[in-house]
């Protein structure tokens, strides 16, 4: 420890987030918990530690080591808690909710916290269409009214981008992103989805507008865990949920086909491979349940910091954190 | 050859950007739910002064500036060359006029003003906040008025022209805060 450090005038000890706001966080919890029970969405519990980790390669893990019956085993802290959650769903639990701390490595800032606090819920005989039906009135109780929009992707990049993103060819993409400041946009480093990430972040989503807008039908190359639809572009039935230009939630119809879950997990390790991460095993347990089968379903994970910073008038995450990270 | 990974950036880094030291200004955590991480960074061309935006995709390395910032005795001016010297080490280092720009106003011999190096050479000279400079010329004073507010032109020993009170007079040693180029005040000698 620097003698700063142990000045006695050091303040790092204290709440970043005000009692106010901690007692806005606390009655919007209690809101949340209502809503579902009103509705029959059972609340579950799940592991936080799982043998199988975030296959995405865009999305670390952190792990521990846990002794179980005399054997050392590595665990890794969920990144969210969808696999569990469809476990349950396969055997049977009918609509499920969950609010759960999630860990994400390296992400910190304005807007990230490696640990964070998710909802996530899932509703059998629900499309993408209903879910966000049933989010709006979720959202109704908890954020100020607001205007209320649903664009499809290719909508919203149309629209704020003035550019089709089926359309363009990565060469014209890429060009693109250079001139809105993409480093080396050019220089063949990036691939299209990562052009597109960019400029959804950074053209789109900042004149997405104060309201809440819904944006759904992603690229089928963006599909995640979502049903891809067959089409003339074929699209992923994933949703996003912004407010005020802010992400605060993903969703899918989900995926419920073992097979091709199977060859997602592939194109995802090849990914890893490629990019030299870590490799991350399949989660086989997930893969026995939807061989099982999972019920046509979509779920939907809500970042609930980034939400009651909204909530709060707030503009960073550690305005409604007890303590961040840089405090934990 | 040093360079930074985006992890590290924080403000005051000094990075190349396009051949141009810059420094680090503002850094954001770009990331959706799915998909690429970015950081948004907010530069300042150390060179020209510009803020620039440029986004790095997270984890990418960028080249680090040989960037330092000496406390440096300014000398004097031999009619295109400034010369400055480290008063600890006696190292003299020359800018030129186009390096020193409008701080050429406020530099009086002696004084010790913020010189940014980049690969040992001056590229941004910034004079003290304050500085005590004659005045060479101006409009006779008219005494006794403290209060009224109005100004008038002054020439002060640099060359540099700014608005003193009526009272000021030819000779006299006035105080001027060089970031706004005013007058502060009368300073007895």
């Amino acid at each position: 420890m620097s003698a700063a450090d142990s000045s006695e005038d050091r303040d790092d000890w204290r709440p970043t987030a005000s009692l106010q706001a901690l007692r806005l966080r606390a009655q919007l919890l209690r809101v949340i918990r209502e809503f579902f029970a009103e509705r029959d969405v059972l609340e579950v519990e799940t592991p936080v530690m799982a043998a199988a980790g975030a296959s995405d390669a865009n999305i670390s893990s952190l792990s521990t080591t846990c002794h179980v019956l005399a054997a050392a085993r590595r665990l890794y802290l969920q990144t969210s808690p969808e696999f569990a959650m469809k476990r349950l769903l396969a055997a049977g639990s009918g609509p499920i909710y969950q609010i759960c701390r999630a860990f994400r490595d390296g992400e910190s800032g304005r807007l990230h916290n490696p640990e964070f606090t998710l909802l996530e819920w899932y509703r059998p005989g629900f499309d993408h269409h209903a879910l966000m039906d049933e989010m709006d009135a979720l959202l109704d109780r908890l954020l100020a009214p607001a205007p209320v929009r649903r664009l499809s992707y290719r909508e919203a990049f149309i629209e704020h981008a003035a550019t089709d993103p089926f359309e363009l060819d990565t060469q014209a993409l890429a060009a693109l992103a250079a001139r809105a400041g993409l480093n080396d946009a050019l220089g063949g480093r990036f691939d299209r989805d990562a052009l597109l990430e960019f400029l959804f972040s950074h053209l789109v989503q900042p004149r997405l507008g104060t309201g809440r807008v819904h944006v759904y039908d992603y690229p089928a190359s963006q599909a995640a865990l979502a049903k891809v639809r067959a089409g003339e572009p074929a699209v992923a039935e994933r949703f996003e949920v912004f407010v005020g230009g802010i992400e605060i939630a993903n969703g899918y119809h989900e995926l419920n086909e073992a097979a091709e879950q199977r060859r997602r997990f592939g194109e995802d390790a090849g990914t890893r491979r490629r990019r030299d991460l870590e490799p991350m095993p399949p989660d086989e347990r997930l893969l026995a349940a939807l061989e099982h089968g999972l019920p046509d379903c979509a779920g939907v994970a809500v970042g609930l910091d980034r939400l009651f910073m909204i909530a709060a008038g707030e503009t960073r995450l550690d305005a409604v954190m007890a303590f961040p990270v840089t405090r934990a | 050859m040093a360079s930074y990974s985006t992890n590290e950036f924080k403000s005051g880094l000094k990075v190349m950007i396009d051949n141009d030291p810059c420094s680090i200004i503002e850094n954001e955590f770009v990331k959706p739910g799915k998909g690429q991480a970015f950081n948004r960074v907010k530069l300042r061309n150390l060179k020209t002064g510009r803020v620039i935006e440029r986004t790095f995709k997270s984890g990418e390395s960028v080249e680090a500036a040989d960037v330092v910032e000496m406390s440096l005795q300014y000398l004097y001016n031999d009619g295109s060359e400034w010369h400055f010297m480290d008063e600890a080490s006696f190292e003299q280092y020359t800018a030129s006029g186009e390096t020193v720009g409008d701080a050429a106003n406020w530099l009086k011999e002696q004084d010790v003003c913020t010189v940014t190096l980049w690969n040992g050479a001056p590229i941004l000279v910034v004079p003290p906040n304050f500085v005590n400079l004659k005045v060479t010329e101006t409009d006779p004073g008219l005494r006794g008025d403290t209060a009224s507010g109005a100004t008038k032109p002054a020439t002060v020993e640099t060359g540099a022209t700014i608005k003193v009170p009526l009272f000021v007079e030819e000779g006299e040693l006035i105080k001027i805060d060089t970031r706004t180029g005013e007058y502060v005040s009368r300073v007895k000698e």
